[in-house]
């Protein structure tokens, strides 16, 4: 994969705007973090010379060293467990689940430990340490590479949930991921792995924020990773066709950010939830859900969600019946009480 | 080194015998007096704290205790190895060890007692939580070890647990790890023969505990689990084996669990009295106190003195854990994060008007209380 670096500038307050593809921002933060901070260590599988398989931590061994971007063995138990051990002892790990059916085998670390030393500790160990999973499907992978298990995470208390979907997004939001004193699981969009976006590296992001990405009055998209370009897509559609579709980026699961999202829905009065993984007791339902709860006097209509079926994921060849479309989504713009306006 | 020495003895280490004898040994050296009347205090100091723990349970102080009744000597060997910049991790029926490397009784009994999920200062005592989940803080243990490497600190990290763990896969994943990344940890196996219930047979068809170490490129070695000098001397070897950049090691020690499980469980359903009954004889204070007695290294007074100190420390205990603490419910959501989320705080203000309600109800008495 070639980075793109063409189109670089310089800003005022010394970030350089270029244009790039969200692996690209990934690796930037990456490279941006280790040059940062010595205490910044990344490892997994296939990270040092292939640089992952998805090329996110393409040249780091060359540029840090293997003290600083190294290969372990093949168990993600271990990678977790041993990041945990680090995180314990000053150093600051960051490391790549390849699949994120394959982060299962590392759950119990997770939810056990990554997620509960700091109150286990009343906070005399603090876990500052990133999870980064590719996540989601739409790339015609075979089983097990196609994923959403944002809702087993999301539910852990003490864990900080993020997905971007801009490249930007990726570059400020892992940035700050890195930064946090607290466990960050990072689910990268492997749909969006190649979109291409600008990104200015002074530009800062806050876990815990959701972000307007299109303004609009007549309803309100809320969605985070590789459905956000979709409900982006969607509200085009919709406005060619007289509606004013505001769309939001949730981006952060945990913790959620009831204010942007319930000022949103205020705004609007009617609200759509996309997202890719199976739709019961889901990321989407607790978003309906908390939508419910704070915006039901403005409601013009229920809370609509679209999801992926409560099935197993797709094979490639069916994937395009499961997940969610614009169709789909305008479908359930359809139902929300109109006629009533 | 030949790969072949890597390979544990056919028999236990052992540097006294059941009678107090001592017994020589090719390799290791038995441990001077002054170290072994050092281990023997620890050992007193330990039964007494296991016994009082348990007459704890029995009285509703603690919530669960599992003993480490008859595993004394490797409990204080543990500790005893360890320089001040070292570090333990330790499993929930290691409280001895814990104690025996500075941790206050009150405080090491905090998860016990139900106050919360740990009581000590990790920092200070340089002992990681006690981890209840089975061979997880071997993988901390060993990037614990890989930090310290990484930044060429002296540090030795000591992780502990028992035979059931063997069977999970992160004491694979650990054991693996350690040796790949060569960091400075020893891998201390308490195997007391069983796993609440089920017998080491059923984990494992290896030929001891201590032949898994081969299998990941390290040595490993066995030591009678209940002869301190033997744990004191084996343990010491791998520290220093470690601390000099040597690598990880595993260390199978052979002992046995005196008592059930825990308060919790009936261990009449799964073994013989007989059984139990005959490794009191192979106790580990029983033969150390034989050693030192022979030697001359322990008179009555300082045998007294020992029992008194014992006797302080489970006073200390009793009393601490015979005083309620003052507890914040606050507490729940203060360090789940170390920034409270709006949706904590939220969770929080509830409760607190539940708590402020149920105040005033009872500050209002009974015929006035308006709880709903």
């Amino acid at each position: 994969m070639t980075i793109a670096q063409d189109d670089t500038r310089t800003t005022a307050d010394a970030g350089t705007v270029t244009t790039m593809t969200m692996a690209g921002a990934l690796n930037r933060a990456l490279a941006d973090a280790l040059a940062a901070d010595p205490d910044v260590v990344v490892f997994g599988e296939d990270v040092g010379a292939l640089g992952g398989v998805f090329r996110i931590t393409d040249g780091l061994t060359a540029r840090f060293g293997e003290d600083r971007c190294f290969d372990t063995p093949l168990a993600e138990s271990g990678i977790v467990g041993t990041a945990v051990g680090m995180a314990m002892n000053g150093l600051r790990p960051v490391v790549e689940m390849q699949f994120d059916a394959f982060a299962l085998p590392a759950f119990e670390q997770v939810v056990s430990h990554v997620a509960k030393l700091g109150n286990r500790t009343r906070g005399g160990i603090r876990m500052p340490l990133v999870i980064r999973i590719p996540f989601g499907g739409g790339i015609g992978g075979v089983e097990h590479h196609c994923d959403s298990s944002e809702a087993y995470y999301a539910h852990t208390p003490g864990l900080t949930v993020v997905s971007p979907s801009t490249p930007q997004d990726a570059y400020s939001l892992l940035r700050a991921a890195i930064a946090s004193p607290d466990p960050v699981i990072f689910l990268e969009p492997k749909k969006l792995y190649w979109s291409k976006g600008e990104v200015d590296t002074a530009v800062t992001a806050e876990l815990g924020t959701a972000r307007i990405a299109r303004e609009g009055t007549d309803v309100t998209l809320l969605a985070y990773g590789a459905s956000v370009p979709l409900a982006l897509e969607a509200a085009e559609v919709a406005a060619a066709e007289g509606r004013s579709v505001q769309v939001v980026d949730v981006r952060s699961l945990s913790p959620f950010d009831d204010a942007t999202v319930t000022a949103a829905v205020t705004s609007t009065g009617r609200a759509v939830v996309i997202a890719e993984a199976p739709g019961h007791v889901s990321v989407a339902s607790e978003i309906q859900a908390r939508v419910f709860e704070r915006c039901f006097e403005y409601l013009e209509a229920p809370v609509r969600r679209v999801t992926g079926f409560d099935t197993p994921y797709a094979p490639p060849k069916l994937e395009h019946w499961y997940l969610p479309d614009v169709d789909r989504v305008l479908d359930a713009i359809d139902t929300l009480h109109w006629e009533d306006a | 080194m030949l790969h072949t020495d890597l390979l544990p003895r056919d028999t236990a280490v052992r540097l006294i015998d059941e009678n107090g004898e001592s017994v020589s040994d090719e390799r290791y050296a038995l441990p001077d007096p002054g170290v072994l009347l050092t281990a023997y205090r620890g050992l007193v100091e330990g039964r007494r704290l296991n016994d009082q723990a348990s007459a704890l349970v029995r009285q509703g102080r603690l919530a669960v205790y599992p003993s480490s009744h008859g595993q004394e000597a490797c409990q204080v060997g543990a500790a005893m190895v360890l320089s001040a910049q070292d570090w333990l991790f330790p499993t929930y029926r290691d409280s001895v060890a814990l104690i025996a490397r500075g941790v206050a009784p009150a405080e090491a009994m905090v998860l016990l007692k139900g106050d919360w999920h740990s009581g000590y200062d990790v920092r200070a005592h340089h002992v990681a939580p006690q981890a209840t989940p089975l061979a997880t803080q071997l993988l901390h243990a060993v990037g614990f070890a890989h930090a310290a490497k990484h930044r060429s600190e002296d540090t030795v990290v000591l992780a502990l647990c028992g035979d059931g763990a063997t069977s999970e896969g992160d004491f694979h994943e650990a054991m693996n790890f350690a040796a790949v990344f060569h960091v400075p940890v020893v891998f201390f196996v308490q195997n007391n023969e069983f796993a609440i219930s089920v017998p080491l047979s059923r984990q494992t068809a290896a030929p001891s505990l201590a032949h898994k170490a081969i299998g990941y490129g390290m040595p490993g070695q066995r030591v009678d689990g209940n002869d301190v000098a033997a744990v004191l001397a084996v343990l010491g070897e791998a520290v220093d084996r470690a601390r000099a950049g040597g690598g990880p090691s595993l260390v199978e020690a052979h002992t046995y669990r005196m008592q059930a499980h825990t308060n919790a469980d009936d261990d009449t359903r799964y073994r013989e009295r007989d059984e139990v009954q005959a490794w009191v004889a192979r106790d580990p204070l029983r033969r150390l106190r034989a050693h030192l007695t022979a030697t001359g290294a322990l008179d009555e007074e300082t045998e007294e003195r020992f029992a008194r100190g014992a006797d302080e420390i489970a006073d200390e205990m009793r009393t601490a854990l015979n005083t309620d603490a003052d507890l914040d419910p606050e507490d729940l959501f203060r360090f789940v994060t170390s920034t409270r989320s709006p949706q904590l705080e939220e969770q929080w203000r509830l409760l607190r008007g539940e708590i402020e309600r149920s105040q005033l109800a009872d500050a209002s008495g009974p015929s006035n209380g308006e709880s709903r």
